[in-house]
Parts: C-alpha cells; sequence; structure tokens
C-alpha cells in the first residue's frame, strides 16, 4: 500500500483554523526559524480518512479476530468505557488545575476516580495502598524496583541482587538491572516450579527482592508460593508480584495474603482497557502499610470529603511520572470494575482458566505439553512435535493468520522449546475455541502430512511473510 | 455481568471435558492450597451499563472543563480535527496489540512508520523510534543513551528544562553513579558562561529545551558545537508545535531529540495518555531505546514493515537490554501521525504563527497593566512570563472566580520566583479572550 507520504500533493488542504483577529507585524527573528517548511504531507481530508481506514483493514484485532495472545490477556474491550473516557469533563481537564490555589474543588470529579480505583485495586489485590501513576506495567515494575530500593537504603542496607525466575517476563530483570540491580535467575524444576533448592542457596543477604508472577508463565499456580514468600522474608528481601496474571486469580487469591510486598497490575490486561495496538496501558504500583511512605508524589488524601493533592511526603521515591498516570485508562478501568463488581470479577477469573483447561484438554493429544498439571489462564505447549518435522512454533503461527486466527505468543516462555502459549480469556466463547481447537488439529495432522506447506503461510494476508534480517540490516526507518 | 460469553450448559459440558464431572468451576482452581485462598474480596456489587453511565457522567461533570485557560507549562491546548478522533476510534486499531506477527499488523506497523518519518521530517532528525510513555519518560531514556554511547557518567541539565521532567529524571536515577550539574537559570537564554564552565572530558550530555520552560526560544548552535568538541552529546527537549516555525534541533546540531507530543493531537485528558517523542542522527539509531518499525520486503518482494533491532530489547537481552520499556503509546502515535496528516507542511506552519502572534498581542496588552513586567529578555513562542506586583498563587485563585485559569506560578517550581506567573496562548484564543482576560488580571492585582 502507498504511504501517505506518496499521495501528498502541493497546494492540498485538509485543516480549518481560525482567523487572526489581531493584528501584528511582529517576527520571529530569521536565525531561530528553520530554514525550510518541514516536509509534511498535503493531502485532503478525505485522502487522510481513506488512507488510514484501509490501513486499520490490515491489522488483526480482537474485534476482529480470537487473539489468544499468551500473557497480554486480549479480552474483549466493552464499548461504553470508550465513550466514558471520551467525555469533555475529563479530555479537556489541564492536569495542573489541581495544582494551584482554588484549583482543586474544581476537579473532584476526576479526583474521585483515581482515589476510589487505588481504593478497590487494594482490596482486589490485599494490598494496602494504591498510586495510580506509572503508564504501563514495565513502567510500575521500576516505580516498584524503586520502592524497594529505598526501603533497604533507608534502612541502612546496600543489597545488590534482585531473583527473578527463568520463566519469568523480559521486563522483569530489565527493570531491576535498570533500577541498579544484578539479576540471577533461579531455574524451574521439572515440575515447572521454581528450584527451591537453588533459590535457598541463592538467597543471600545481599538480595533485595524476589521479582515474580503467579500464576507463572506457564500458566501454574505455584502452590508453594507462601513457602517463597516465607524465605525471602527470612532474609530480609522483599516479594514484587508481576500483576501480568492476576486476571486469573479474581477472588481467589491476593498477593496481599500470600505474602507479596509490593504489586504492579496491568490495568489493560485484567480489566479490559485497549492495548491500543501497543499502548497506552497503566500499570498501578500497590504496597504493604509499610512501604507506603515510600509511594511517589503526590498522593491524593481525602479530608472532609474533600480530595487534595499530598506533596509532603519526605520518604518518597520522589516523581516517577508528570502527574497522575494515563488517566483516560484509569477511567476505563474503573468503569469495568464497577460494572463487573465482585462477583463478576470472580466470574471472569473462572471463565478464562475454564476457556484455557478446555483448549489444554482438547489439544494435548495433538501438540507436546511440557508440564502435564492444570493450568490457569493460559496453557503453553510446545511445538516440539511437529519442528522434528520441520514446522516451528513461527510456521503454525503463520498458518494460523491464514485461518483468520491471531497467533499465541510463541518462543516464549524461554524455558519451553517451540513455546506456543495460548490464553484465550473468558470473553471467548466455545464456539469459537471449538473452530480454534479444530483448526490446530488440521494444523498439526497437516504438519505431520506435508510440512513443506507451511513455507508458503500466510498467503491470505497483504503481505507475504517479511525478511527481518534485511529489515534490521539494511535499515529504512523513515520515508 | 462479565462478558462471559458461554451459557450454563456450555459451561458444564467444558468443564466435563476438563474432567469435573461435578459442575463446580472452583475446582479448577485446586492447586491454590485453602490456606492461601483470598482472605477478603469485599467489593460492591455490580450495576448495568447505565447506571456506571450516569453515575461516571456525574462525575465527570464535577470537573470544571469550562475555564479559559492560560494555562500551558508544557501541556497545550491545542486544537483537535475531528478527523483525529474519528481514525483513532477505529478498533481495528485499538483493540490490536503490539505488531509481534507483521503481516497480521500492517496496519498498525505502517502507520508507525509514518509516524516516525514525520518525526522525523518535523525535528530534522535522522531516525525517530515508535514513541516512548511521555516526554519525561523519554528525556529519562535520552540520559541513558548518552550515557551509554560516551561512557560518560556526568549530565549537565539546564534548570530552564521543564523542572517535572527533571524531577523524574533525577529520581529514575537515583540508584545509579550519575552526577547531575544544574546550570542555573538566567533571565530569557540558556547561560552560556556556565555551561562554558562546567563542561568537560566527563560530561556525557548536556540537556537543553526549546523553547524552554519560561518560553524562550533559543539557537543552541554553539552550544551544541561546544559539546562535540568535549565530546558530549546534545539532547535537545521540543515542543512539537512550534516546529512549525522554530528552527529544528538537527539544523543546531542535537544528537538526540525528545519531547512531549500531547499537543499533537492529544487532548490534555487530567495527564495522560500522552505521547514521549524521541529522534537520534542515523549514526546513534542502534542505540535508541523502544520499539523501532522498519520496511523490508516481503517473499515477492513487496514493501512491508516490521518491528526492527529487536535484539536492543528487553525481551531478548532481559538484563542486558537497553530499556525495560517493552511498549510504546501507540494509539497515540498513531493520533500524532492522524493529526501531523491533516494539518500538513501549511497547518503547522499556520497553527504555529498563529500561537505566536496572538501570544505576542497578550504580551502587549497585559505589558500595559500598572506594574506587570512582561519578561522580554529574549524572543518567545506561545508562552511567556510575568513578574507581578503581588503574589501569582493569590491572584490565580482569584481569576479562578471569574472564569479564567490565569497561568503557572513559577515559584513552585522556582523558589526565587514567586512573583512570576508563566501565560501560555494558542490558536484557540479569540481576541476577546485575550482582552478580557488582560481586564480581569489588571482587577485581580488593583481592586
Amino acid at each position: 500500500m502507498e504511504l501517505i507520504f506518496e499521495i501528498s500533493k502541493n497546494g492540498k488542504k485538509a485543516y480549518t483554523l481560525p482567523e487572526c483577529d489581531i493584528s501584528s507585524d511582529k517576527q520571529i527573528e530569521q536565525k531561530y526559524l528553520r530554514k525550510q517548511d518541514a516536509r509534511l504531507v498535503e493531502v485532503s481530508e478525505l485522502d487522510v480518512i481513506r488512507h488510514f481506514t484501509a490501513l486499520s483493514k490490515m491489522n488483526f484485532s480482537v474485534d476482529s479476530n480470537f487473539y489468544p495472545l499468551g500473557s497480554c490477556t486480549m479480552k474483549y474491550n466493552p464499548k461504553f468505557t470508550e465513550y466514558l473516557a471520551s467525555l469533555d469533563g475529563f479530555c479537556m481537564l489541564h492536569p495542573l488545575l489541581p495544582q494551584i490555589k482554588g484549583g482543586e474543588k474544581l476537579s473532584q470529579g476526576a479526583l474521585t476516580i483515581i482515589y476510589e480505583l487505588e481504593k478497590l485495586l487494594c482490596e482486589i489485590t490485599g494490598m494496602d495502598e494504591f498510586t495510580s501513576q506509572p503508564m504501563a506495567g514495565a513502567h510500575g515494575e521500576l516505580t516498584g524496583i524503586m520502592i524497594i530500593a529505598h526501603y533497604h537504603k533507608l534502612k541502612g542496607e546496600q543489597r545488590k541482587i534482585v531473583l527473578i525466575p527463568d520463566l519469568g517476563h523480559g521486563t522483569n530483570p530489565a527493570s531491576a538491572a535498570i533500577a541498579g540491580y544484578q539479576v540471577r535467575a533461579i531455574p524451574s524444576g521439572k515440575d515447572g516450579l521454581m528450584d527451591m533448592g537453588c533459590l535457598k542457596k541463592e538467597l543471600t543477604k545481599d538480595v533485595a527482592a524476589i521479582m515474580l508472577t503467579c500464576p507463572d508463565t506457564l500458566g501454574i499456580f505455584n502452590p508453594k508460593i507462601k513457602e517463597i514468600a516465607d524465605l525471602a522474608h527470612k532474609a530480609g528481601a522483599l516479594m514484587y508480584y508481576d500483576g501480568a496474571n492476576l486476571n486469573a486469580i479474581l477472588g481467589k487469591a491476593r498477593p496481599g495474603d500470600l505474602g507479596f510486598d509490593v504489586v504492579h497490575l496491568n490495568l489493560h490486561k485484567t480489566f479490559a482497557t485497549p492495548h491500543g495496538g501497543g499502548g497506552p496501558g497503566a500499570g498501578p504500583v500497590g504496597v504493604k502499610k509499610e512501604l507506603a511512605k515510600y509511594l511517589p508524589i503526590p498522593r491524593i488524601k481525602q479530608d472532609k470529603g474533600e480530595l487534595s493533592l499530598d506533596f509532603s511526603m519526605k520518604f518518597s521515591i520522589g516523581n516517577i511520572a508528570p502527574f497522575y498516570g494515563n488517566f483516560l485508562v484509569l477511567v476505563k478501568a474503573y468503569a469495568y470494575i464497577i460494572l463487573l463488581g465482585g462477583e463478576g470479577l470472580v466470574e471472569a477469573s473462572e471463565n478464562a482458566v475454564l476457556n484455557a483447561n478446555y483448549i489444554m484438554h482438547k489439544l494435548k493429544d495433538y501438540y507436546d505439553l511440557p508440564f502435564k498439571r492444570a493450568c490457569m489462564h493460559e496453557c503453553v505447549f510446545s511445538a516440539s512435535k511437529q519442528s522434528e518435522k520441520g514446522v516451528h512454533a513461527i510456521d503454525i503461527a503463520k498458518a494460523l493468520i491464514d485461518k483468520g486466527i491471531h497467533p499465541p505468543t510463541v518462543y516464549f516462555p524461554l524455558i519451553v522449546k517451540e513455546a506456543m502459549m495460548i490464553e484465550p480469556t473468558e470473553t471467548e466463547s466455545k464456539q469459537t475455541l471449538d473452530n480454534f481447537i479444530s483448526i490446530m488439529i488440521e494444523i498439526a495432522k497437516l504438519a505431520d502430512k506435508d510440512p513443506q506447506k507451511f513455507k508458503e503461510f500466510p498467503k491470505t494476508t497483504p503481505v507475504k511473510r517479511l525478511d527481518e534480517v534485511k529489515a534490521a540490516k539494511d535499515l529504512n526507518l523513515s520515508a | 455481568m462479565s462478558y462471559v460469553a458461554n451459557t450454563k450448559e456450555e459451561k458444564s459440558e467444558m468443564l466435563k471435558a476438563v474432567g469435573i464431572n461435578d459442575g463446580n468451576i472452583d475446582r479448577l482452581f485446586d492447586d491454590i492450597p485453602k490456606s492461601l485462598r483470598a482472605k477478603s474480596f469485599a467489593l460492591p456489587k455490580g450495576k448495568s451499563e447505565y447506571e456506571v453511565t450516569r453515575d461516571i457522567k456525574k462525575l465527570s461533570s464535577r470537573n470544571n472543563t469550562g475555564l479559559i485557560s492560560f494555562l500551558g507549562a508544557g501541556y497545550y491546548d491545542h486544537f483537535i480535527p475531528e478527523a483525529v478522533n474519528a481514525l483513532a476510534a477505529r478498533s481495528e486499531f485499538y483493540t490490536a496489540y503490539t505488531p509481534y506477527q507483521p503481516e497480521a499488523s500492517q496496519g498498525t506497523l505502517q502507520a508507525i512508520y509514518e509516524y516516525q518519518s514525520s518525526i522525523c521530517r518535523l525535528t530534522g532528525m535522522g531516525a525517530a523510534n515508535a514513541s516512548l510513555y511521555d516526554g519525561s519518560t523519554a528525556l529519562y531514556e535520552a540520559c541513558m543513551m548518552a550515557i551509554r554511547i560516551t561512557g560518560k557518567n556526568k549530565i549537565l541539565s539546564d534548570m530552564s528544562v521543564n523542572p517535572i521532567h527533571r524531577k523524574i529524571l533525577y529520581s529514575y536515577t537515583g540508584n545509579l553513579s550519575i552526577e547531575f550539574k544544574e546550570i542555573p537559570l538566567v533571565h530569557g537564554q540558556s547561560d552560556r558562561k556556565t555551561i562554558d564552565e562546567y563542561l568537560d572530558d566527563n560530561t556525557a550530555a548536556i540537556i537543553l529545551q526549546n523553547p524552554n520552560f519560561f518560553g524562550a526560544i533559543d539557537d543552541f548552535t554553539d552550544i551544541i558545537k561546544k559539546c562535540h568538541d568535549k565530546g558530549a552529546l546534545a539532547i535537545v527537549s521540543v515542543y512539537p508545535i512550534s516546529l512549525g516555525l522554530l528552527k529544528t534541533p538537527a539544523e543546531m546540531g542535537a544528537d538526540i531529540v525528545v519531547g512531549e507530543g500531547q499537543s499533537l493531537g492529544m487532548p490534555l485528558s487530567f495527564g495522560g495518555p500522552y505521547l514521549g517523542i524521541m529522534a537520534t542522527t542515523k549514526e546513534y539509531v542502534r542505540k535508541m531505546p523502544g520499539r523501532i518499525v522498519g520496511a523490508t520486503t516481503d517473499t515477492d518482494g513487496k514493501r512491508g514493515f516490521v518491528l526492527t533491532l529487536q535484539t536492543r530489547e528487553q525481551h531478548i537481552r532481559r538484563e542486558k537490554a537497553t530499556s525495560n520499556i517493552c511498549s510504546n503509546e501507540a494509539l497515540c502515535a498513531l493520533r500524532a501521525v492522524i493529526y501531523l496528516s491533516i494539518m500538513g507542511k501549511e497547518g503547522l506552519k499556520e497553527v504555529a504563527g498563529l500561537c505566536f502572534k496572538k501570544a505576542e498581542y497578550a504580551k502587549n496588552i497585559i505589558g500595559k497593566i500598572k506594574g506587570v513586567e512582561v519578561k522580554r529578555s529574549s524572543p518567545t513562542f506561545n508562552e511567556f512570563t510575568l513578574n507581578l506586583p503581588k503574589d501569582p498563587e493569590e491572584i490565580i485563585q482569584k481569576m479562578l472566580a471569574k472564569g479564567f485559569i490565569a497561568g503557572f506560578p513559577a515559584g513552585r517550581h522556582y523558589p526565587d520566583l514567586k512573583n512570576y506567573m508563566i501565560v501560555a496562548v494558542t490558536e484557540k484564543h479569540s481576541k476577546e479572550e485575550i482582552d478580557k482576560y488582560a481586564k480581569e488580571l489588571e482587577s485581580a492585582l488593583w481592586s
């Protein structure tokens, strides 16, 4: 398809602006001006509409395709929350309004949403206080690790290590390293659970925290999680909960009760806010009471029914975001939680887990299941059987695309060879799952019978397989 | 209600299929020991869509968005063409995820490629990434990038760079051994003398902002040349709308460009989502953090787009990654490229021109008020600074009652500037509003 720059034509125009109603001959001195106009496009409004509408049709999305991308929780995003986040009363509000004298009174509605959402997230996770500020999961991780670092520092301890299971999300070690820690990976045993012997050996006085997901990235709930937390606490380390998989256990278990000290959540996963093609998300962070004083500036406090901002926290890690987080995302998550209520949230988790187990049972005779135990919200298969015939996880992914299904996450977690991580979510129907299952079986049979065929897939898409090596070698990043 | 799609019968059939015959769905959670079950889950009962909508609409009306605002401080109320909203509301865009499977994500990938191209054309730089969270996190990532490139650890931080952004930078790096030297504020443009003094062989980068937090326009060419002579890089933070007119950071010789992209089609939204702009020279592109989209060809030789240079990223490099950020603000980048396409070459120039002219008009008329000094030690773009004869905090509060947000009190971040107020004007302000503002400011000061 043409680039928008390729349809540009001098003299075309798509904008209208208010007339300049003042007369002024004041000019900016030449030396401060750009030499040439920015080479932006010149097109009509309809050109723009047609172009981006055509682009939108070249995407798989939850609204048009089954999208069982493991770990990403591609559940349905309700439409009414989009409407609420577009209200002028939210969109037109300047974030500095509550920070000027007298302005707090004029932004009580927005402050209420954040304050109430933080309270709901506390109850959902069993934590004592939340900050809505982090703008994505990875941002939440960094914030959480900074809180942990601050805690140890103010205790006068210089701990240097963060322990992370080998099947953790890649962001975990990256966040810990960027906050200044050395990272040690704890291997998983044959049962898919953390190797406790190895953990005990690594858990020295130098360890600041253990950072993990629960259920983990294999979709397994580790029954020994409390034991791990107790060991960590005994060694003076804190427990960090990566909330990417919280959607599996709503109302069943809470990180706060399991012994976690710091959690981040991904509102765009568990609480159904759209993923936006890769953002914006929201990654609020919750902590236990003892850590609340380290939360980022500002906090929202309530006094006689009025909400206001508190900047006077002397133990805080400081500012981590310019304001209060991705506010419009917070509005959507808040609306979702209020609509579902406690029962709805439990139902969401139960059915997410049921859907994943259903797929696991129906496909286990066709694909290798490296860890044979009940799964939570996602199941991880290996295409090892198929790869013996030369059909790899990526080939299966491309075959699925031709069937109109977005592929599962492939090659993650790293400890599973040829991994295919399938997360159906609760909003998908049995009919959709059955269709997916029959296609996966068909693909397994084809892999056995005619493995060569896979090299052609996908062939129904706007482009066929793309040369990624060339993309990285002959960089072409802009037109 | 939970948007669960299956009937009771289907659920029990599925439970049977997984070996649970008594219909008890809770048995799926047998791996969670009884002692570890949730101690509480006291959430309110669910509500209907009508009730939730009604209640949240009511909350939205408790925010006063009817004020005439001259508040900017890095975040501006520009006009957003409705086509931006209409296209960004297409759910094929907003219900997709990171384009890991390029053949199924060409829409998002091409849009990001066009976004990167537009940012390059706007800033003059050789390469842009697919965006970061916001302007402040982009500034932090730029500093880390400069430290990686130079192997040095000292950053000169100009105090006229957005103070919130600098605070965030300092809290992120608190645990690392980075030395920050602040270039003190002088009225108007950045203080060349102190920069000369602080710049040494151990300097990784200087961070500058144009226009700066007080609205002053600068040309950093001379500073940047001196940095390069010492082996330091120059990070320049920009206000993208101003680039419709102003000298580009590339023309000044900048190595890394960052910016808050909110003004490119994002409403103010009480603080987010916004857009972190980042661009660099071709030389440093492989050191740049964040997602990057590249053009390539498919097996038929047809052009297509993929995420590229992924070997820098956390999902492959883990603790050795250039950044922990694993997403961008794709939908905001989409809004930005649509905005820039609608405005186009002429439109962006015209918006920038309107902002400048209206701000000049405002400076002129406000400057006539008794006791008010308009700072004129340097040219400004759409924002300027007033020295008031009374405490701006009080004046701002008084003017709220008259329906105006008068500006931002500089004393909040600069204790020495207690009487200064920063005022922003955009293309949305009419002459009538500016006249009325000046009148109300005068009366708040003197009556």
